[in-house]
Formats: C-alpha cells, structure tokens, sequence
C-alpha cells in the first residue's frame, strides 16, 4: 500500500473531473434559480403531484442504498463477523454521505426549507409517520457522523478523543440499527396513507415490511458496488488487509444478498396473495410489476446464489448492480410510476430536467466528497498508530465465534 | 377470473389459507434454494 502521495504529480482534467465539473457548475446555476425565484420555476411539481423526482431519488433511493452503513456494522460488531470489519468504515463513510445528501436534497424539495428543523423544536407532530421519518433520520445521520468520526481523528491525531470515540461504536451500532430499522420501514409505511392513489400492485399493507427487507438487500449490494469501484479507482489507497478481505467480503456479503432477496420475492409473493391481486398480473402496470419482481428481484436472486455456489466475484459483482437498479426502480414505482395511476396522461408527473440536473448534482457532489475523504483518511486504510484500537463487540466476552455463522 | 366475495370474512378466508399453501410451499423453496447456494461447500468439506 502506498499512503504517501505519488512524487509524479497527476493532472486535474481527467474525464472524471470534467464531467463532474460540468455536473456541479449546472447544478449551480440551478441551484440559484430554485433558491431565487421558487420552485415552480425548476420543477414540474404540482398539486396532484407534490412529490416529485427528489423525493424518488434523492430520499427514497439514497435512504435505501445508505442501507450498507448499519447492514455492514451490525454484521461485523453484532453479529461478530469479523472477518468483514474492512469493509465497516467504506460503508460508513458512504452511508453517512448518502444520509447527509438527503438532508441537503430535502431543502431543496421542501417549500420552505428554513423550516426544516420546526417538526423537532417548534411543532412536533408526534402522530405522523412522516414525523418519525424526520426524527429517526436525524438521529441516525448524528450516529453516522459519530461512527464516522474516527477517521477524521486518527488524521488529525486526536488519539485521546478517538479511543473515547471509538468505545461508543458498540452502543451506537445497536441504535443506529434500531433507527434504520424504524426509517427504512417507515418511508414505506408513509404510502398507507394512500390506497386509492398507489396502484393495487404495489400498494400492500406490508409496504414497510416491503421497505425495510429491500433495504437490507439494497445495503449489502452497495457494499459490493461502492467495493468494486473503490478498487478500481482508489486501489493505491488500499492496504493489505483491506485487499485480502475484499473478495471474502463480495463472497459473503453476496449470500448474504441472495438470501434477502430470495425472502424479499416470497414476501412479495404474499403480498399479492393475500390482497388476492393476481388479476392485475395480466394488464399492462402488471406486465411492469413482473419485470421488477423477475428482472430485479428474482434474477439477481438467482444470480447471487449462483456466484456464491461457483465462487464466480464477477457474477456476485453483476449481481449487485442488478440489486440496487432494481431498489431504484422500486422505489420509482412506488413515489411516481404506480401513483396517481388512475389520472390522466395529462396530469400525470414527469420531472423537469432541472430536477433531474439536480438529482446528478447531488450524486456528483456525493463522489466528490467520497473521493476527497478516501483519499486524505484512513478508510481503506487502518491508520498504522491505531491498529491495536479496534471497537468491542458483543461477541468478543461472551461467545466464542462459529465459524459457519453467516458468509462462507 | 371473476371471485365473488360476499363478506370481508370470506375474503380474508380465501387469501389467508391461500397465503398460508402458499408458505409451506416457500419453506420447501428455500430449503432448495440453499442446498442449491451451498451444495458445492459441502461437496467440498467432504473431499
């Protein structure tokens, strides 16, 4: 591994920055125009439709694939895994961006966004699911700022504050798991609300069930993705425990996967059942309800266990692509595909391309940082003065690891 | 196919034991589909 920079110094104008230059220099512009003259004049935001593209993409997808920061610690500090902890602070940092962003896109999609903190000290409507929403992700974007802070310290030397901080992993694993499993089943649990608007297909009373499983599938394959590309184009930030760990981590994490998604589609299958909605399986929204549920749910399934039986990493890698497209179609389906169905064509919502320059503002600026921090502290890295510091976990006193628990 | 309910109990009599053939079925599923991931492991703890 090499921590130093290389003495050969690299040029900025690498495709990479170009475009993300480009992305951010719009979404500036826009962000200006959103924040100046209202958002009526980005959005095709109306009131059949208030709910638009950032809410699909930026909260519900970015919630969704932020699932990786607490699926990855619970395995390895509950569950005491430990054969996967390179992989904790790589999915912490993404997770703890994905959380953030969200808050950033919220104040973009909320009318008056300086009101934002209001439902925690103002007025809180303790009734509301969306309440809870608001409450549990702050929450839980604190626990992540904390879980990621020691990284940052190590950077900076901090070593006294870092061991304080790193004695509180164990505790806040535990409510960051608590958290996310209410948030993640409570975006979905947002859409009871609205039986007549949600086509029947995708509406279910177990839609927060639905939310959470999928999040869970949607968590694991993110730590494969975010995996892969990091060892593409972060390789020299790596060191050796972080490489030899890294196609165990595919391995296991990739069952892992298979058999939430295999869960997933029978959970789904219930769904239908007992709404009795087979009916709907032949009309067109059907034939679209079956290319998610076979094409991005089973198939994966299917995929995943396969690489898992062959050892085959590139098929598990496919695998996880297919995953987290397949969350992002869901969560598509829900917010905008399969709501309001039964409006017009007319009154139906299609985002504007400002929203969705927005949307890829949002992701570019979330890379940017990623690549900033992975690249100026220990992520892929263990910093070399703190290698003996590692967090406790439930397991380490009490129980003696089993060697068939989970992964391969 | 046309179903004809006439009470919510009936309804939920139908799906429920659906639901419930259906989830003995899925346990069979899963069995399979775990032999199926895991089936060369044990091949090979065996060799």
């Amino acid at each position: 591994m090499s921590i130093e920079t290389p003495a050969v110094k690299k040029s900025w104008l690498t495709p990479f920055n170009v475009v993300v230059g480009l992305i951010i220099l719009i979404g500036a512009v826009i962000t200006a125009l959103r924040f100046t003259k209202g958002l009526g004049a980005v959005t095709n935001l109306s009131d059949n439709n208030p709910w638009g593209m950032w809410i699909a993409f930026d909260l519900m997808c970015g919630v969704a694939l932020a699932a990786g920061g607490y699926t990855t610690s619970t395995a390895v500090y509950i569950f005491g895994l430990k054969r996967y902890h390179s992989a904790v602070r790589p999915a912490i940092l993404t997770a703890f961006l994905g959380y953030s962003l969200v808050g950033f896109a919220l104040l973009y999609d909320v009318g008056r966004p300086w009101r934002l903190p209001y439902p925690f000290f103002v007025q809180s409507g303790t009734t509301s699911v969306l309440f809870e929403v608001g409450l549990c992700v702050m929450l839980y974007l604190s626990v992540l700022f904390v879980e990621w802070m020691p990284a940052a310290l190590e950077r900076l030397g901090f070593s006294k504050i870092r061991n304080f901080v790193v004695k509180l992993i164990l505790p806040l694993t535990i409510l960051g798991v608590i958290l996310s499993t209410m948030h993640q089943s409570s975006l979905g649990a947002l859409y009871l609300i609205a039986p007549s608007k949600l086509h029947p297909l995708w509406y279910s009373g177990y839609l927060p069930v639905f939310f959470f499983v999928s999040s869970i599938a949607a968590g694991l394959s993110m730590v494969i993705f975010e995996g892969t590309l990091s060892h593409r184009y972060l390789h020299d930030k790596m060191d050796e425990t972080y490489l030899r760990e890294h196609d165990e981590v595919t391995l296991g994490f990739g069952k892992g996967a298979a058999l939430v998604l295999a869960g997933y589609f029978l959970i789904k299958v219930v769904g239908i059942t007992i709404d009795d909605n087979w009916h709907y399986l032949g009309t067109g929204y059907g034939t679209w309800f079956l290319v998610e549920l076979l094409g991005f749910v089973a198939l994966p399934c299917f995929l995943f266990a396969l690489g898992v039986r062959e050892k085959n990493l590139t098929l598990i890698r496919g695998a996880a692509v297919l995953t987290v497209l397949g969350i992002v179609l869901n969560r598509f389906n829900v917010t905008l595909v399969a709501f309001n169905w039964q409006l017009p064509a007319a009154e139906r919502y299609f985002p504007s391309w400002m929203e969705i320059a927005i949307s890829l503002y949002i992701v570019a600026l979330g890379l940017t940082i990623f690549t900033f921090i992975s690249k100026n502290m220990p992520i892929f890295y263990e910093h070399p003065n703190f290698k003996e510091h590692e967090p406790p976990d439930l397991h380490e006193h009490k129980l003696k690891r089993h060697p068939q628990t989970f992964g391969h | 196919m046309e179903n004809n309910f006439y009470t919510l109990h009936d309804f939920l009599l139908y799906t429920k034991g659906a639901a419930y053939y259906l989830m003995g079925a899925m346990l069979l599923g899963i069995f399979g589909f775990w032999h199926f991931m895991t089936g060369r492991d044990e091949e090979n703890d065996i060799k």
